[in-house]
């Protein structure tokens, strides 16, 4: 673009080049009909597609993207259908706050409304599952449309945007013009989220911070959106207060250190719940109070206050009333507070004594431990040993994925995770199939990293043909499918509240055969059914980096997640492990 | 969207005047938002702002369904709202307009053409055995209005909902400001 002359060139072409603008190095999509154009200028573009077997696929794996780089994830697809099957991914990601950019192709302009072949109303159907959306009617729109969705679903609080391109849209020639920073900020007059946190809210929460006698840092996935881990670090070793870290906020603190009680909840640590249930100060970072952390809302934490910091308003008071608000970047307003309680320090602020509360919180690590009953000889395996020995062969940074149950809740409690941004999953949707489709996206986001996806069988078979991709498009991922036959977080649910009353939640345990359909798709299948078994498996699968591996881990379907807090209770009534049922009274 | 009274006059409302980008959808995007999170809406009206780039919508929201803290901070995150203001009634001018054809045989017409006389409300078409009547007024007076037509038999009765606007005060009288409104802040 070395002249003057204004440039024509189609609207599929500033589709592709404006991605390109916006650094974009991978797309996963699937075309069809009405996306067709934007198909054609992607053969001379830098940017590499991956074609994916079903569109929630393309989703998944945009979000997995995301999840690792912190960079929004694409996915390309066509209408109608299409877009419908984007609809889980897009709303898996507005409840995570996942960056994503969803582009659906749409039916010509004068067809829209006409109940024309692959239409469907995609911006109204994705209203409630995006952070915005837009059905773009000009060509000459499309490189604002791009940049205002990248804008928008990178800052604030993240989330997906879908871009609806009509077909003619598409083809529609345009003069090619790329807006500026003031041009994009002109057009969103009520877009405008804020980062600086009010100094006033900061000094008070500084002052709580010191005086508190229990006070606990409640982190969420707010922290790893902000790239927060190093302020976390600095702020918990400053005040040494112990960290609980929520399903969404794993790896944003090591597991591995002294200050961290690991995940809080329903099927959290006894440590990290009980600690926040007896706090009276929960620091709130990027975290919002959902049910499965909070329990019964109105038994929860009753003695605490709480700094609420999150950079969406409207989580503020939502479920908790927090003593100080604070609406803000997590990170800028963290580095705040530390500065403020430097500065309170060193002007001979005291901080209380809180060593009588950590040991009371080191108390309950100590009594309760995870633990599992191990396997009898000749039994099933136990998953958490089998997650365990493959926890314990992996490389330092290796990127955990997976899906929604029970394998999903031992993975999260039996990892240790000391990285930021090595945890993908499902949190707020509970998506089942998620992982693999996620996974691969990961490994796209992440090619140097070993990516294992940790499996259920019954997400297995939701997203499964997305082995296929992997293959093919040679994105060679690990996967660890723990089989025990059933729909194992339901069937436990029937076991412990429905008087074991297993209704429609045995799947089967040799069909489909793992193996076959591994192989099927151009995977390495490996069965362990035995623990001498498992460690061979893992070490083979960790040798081999040019093929995607699945290794199915027949499990025993009668083991638990513990501890667990059922439905409706307080966290007080938290239900330990069998075998630490006599210290229960030392909660 | 169910309320006792349908005009919420008497009961726990808010009004909320909304400032949004004048573009396609964006009265689905607010209307979807109060659907999605259970809050139920008295009435709603929108038009063209001062700006012909924006619309206001004035919104009378019922406070037992969600506390209005939470309305305002949902509706603050759509893209396409601009400002918001939250109108406090005793300190705000409310208006709206009613529309009713009532069926008025030769007896009754002049006891509706009485009340019509005393709420200063207009008649607009007279038929053989119908009228029809428009009132503009405070939503107070229309309730009233409405209540007292309703012992004659109405055909057909529309009401716009209400649209609100703050009072301005002496000292803002001068200066023009605006007291009530928020500025936009994520």
């Amino acid at each position: 673009m070395s002249t003057n002359q204004p440039e024509r060139i189609t609207g599929a072409q500033a589709l592709i080049r404006a991605l390109e603008m916006e650094q974009v190095d991978t797309i996963f999509g699937l075309p069809g009909g009405c996306i067709l154009p934007a198909y054609d200028p992607l053969l001379e573009s830098s940017i590499r597609h991956v074609l994916v077997r079903h569109e929630q696929g393309a989703g998944h794996m945009a979000e997995g993207y995301a999840h690792v780089t912190g960079r929004p994830g694409v996915a390309m697809v066509t209408s109608g259908p299409a877009a419908t099957n984007l609809v889980t991914p897009l709303m898996d990601a507005y409840m995570d706050s996942i960056p994503m950019i969803g582009i659906t192709g749409q039916v010509g302009t004068g067809a829209i409304g006409s109940d024309a072949f692959q239409e469907c109303d995609t911006v109204g159907i994705t209203r409630s599952c995006t952070k915005h959306n837009e059905l773009v009617m000009s060509a000459d729109d499309i490189p604002m449309a791009v940049r205002q969705a990248f804008h928008i679903a990178t800052t604030g609080r993240p989330g997906p945007v879908l871009l609806d391109l009509p077909k003619d849209v598409l083809q529609n020639e345009m003069t090619w013009h790329w807006p500026t920073d003031e041009e994009v900020r002109a057009s969103l007059p009520g877009y405008r989220p804020n980062t600086k946190g009010h100094p006033r809210m900061i000094k008070e929460a500084a002052q709580m911070i010191l005086a508190a006698e229990r006070p606990i840092l409640y982190v969420g996935g707010g922290m790893l959106k902000a790239r927060a881990a190093e302020a976390l670090r600095e702020l918990a070793e400053l005040t040494g207060i112990n960290v609980v870290t929520t399903l969404m906020a794993r790896g944003v603190f090591p597991d591995d250190h002294e200050l961290n009680l690991g995940m809080p909840g329903m099927h959290g640590t006894i440590a990290a719940t009980t600690a926040m249930q007896r706090s009276d100060l929960l620091i709130t970072l990027g975290a919002r109070f959902d049910d499965r952390i909070t329990g019964k809302v109105d038994g929860f934490a009753p003695d605490a206050k709480v700094i609420h910091v999150d950079i969406d308003p409207a989580e503020q008071g939502k479920v908790r009333r927090p003593d100080v608000p604070i609406v803000g970047d997590c990170r800028l307003v963290t580095e705040d507070i530390i500065r403020e309680i430097r500065d309170l320090l060193a002007s001979g602020v005291a901080q209380a004594d809180i060593s009588e509360w950590k040991s009371r919180v080191s108390g309950w690590q100590e009594i309760f431990p995870l633990t599992y009953d191990p396997a009898e000889p000749g039994a099933a395996l136990k998953p958490q040993f089998c997650l365990e020995r493959l926890r314990d062969s992996s490389p330092e940074d290796t990127i955990v994925v997976s899906g929604v149950g029970q394998h999903q809740m031992w993975a999260s409690l039996h990892w240790r995770f000391n990285h930021p941004y090595t945890w993908v999953n499902s949190g707020g949707l509970g998506t089942m199939g998620f992982s693999i489709p996620a996974a691969i996206g990961a490994k796209m986001g992440r090619p140097d990293a070993t990516v294992w996806a940790v499996d259920g069988d019954g997400c297995f078979q939701m997203t499964a043909q997305e082995l296929v991709t992997a293959t093919v498009e040679r994105i060679p991922i690990k996967i660890a499918l723990l089989n025990n036959s059933y729909l194992g977080m339901v069937r436990q649910w029937q076991e412990m509240f429905y008087d074991e009353r297993y209704s429609e939640v045995y799947l089967s345990t040799d069909t489909p055969d793992y193996v076959k359909w591994a192989e099927s798709m151009g995977c390495v299948g490996i069965r362990v059914e035995s623990p001498e078994e498992v460690q061979p498996a893992i070490d083979l699968a960790n040798s081999i980096n040019d093929l995607t591996v699945v290794i199915e881990f027949r499990t025993d379907s009668d083991e638990k997640v513990f501890p667990m807090i059922p439905a409706g209770c307080t966290n007080d009534q938290v239900l330990v492990h069998p075998s630490q049922q006599e210290h229960r009274s030392q909660l | 969207m169910t309320a006792i009274n349908p005009h919420g006059t008497s009961l726990n409302h808010g009004i909320l005047s909304v400032l949004v980008q004048n573009r396609p959808g964006v009265l689905a995007r607010v209307a979807s938002l109060f659907a999605r999170r259970g809050y139920n809406i008295f009435s709603l009206a929108v038009a063209p702002a001062e700006d012909d780039a924006q619309s206001r919508i004035t919104i009378v929201v019922d406070l037992e369904s969600a506390p209005l803290e939470q309305m305002v901070k949902q509706l603050f995150k759509l893209v396409d709202v601009v400002k918001i203001s939250e109108l406090d009634p005793r300190r705000s001018i409310e208006r709206e307009l009613l529309l009713a054809t009532i069926r008025a045989d030769a007896g009754q017409r002049s006891e509706i053409v009485e009340l019509v006389k005393i709420f200063e409300a207009k008649i607009l078409a007279v038929g053989a055995d119908a009228l029809t009547v428009s009132l503009e007024g405070h939503p107070d007076k229309l309730d009233d209005f409405e209540e007292l037509l309703g012992s004659y038999a109405i055909v057909e009765l529309q009401r716009t909902g209400r649209v609100a606007l703050p009072k301005l005060d002496r000292s803002s009288r001068l200066r023009g400001a605006n007291p009530n409104q928020k500025g936009k802040v994520g």
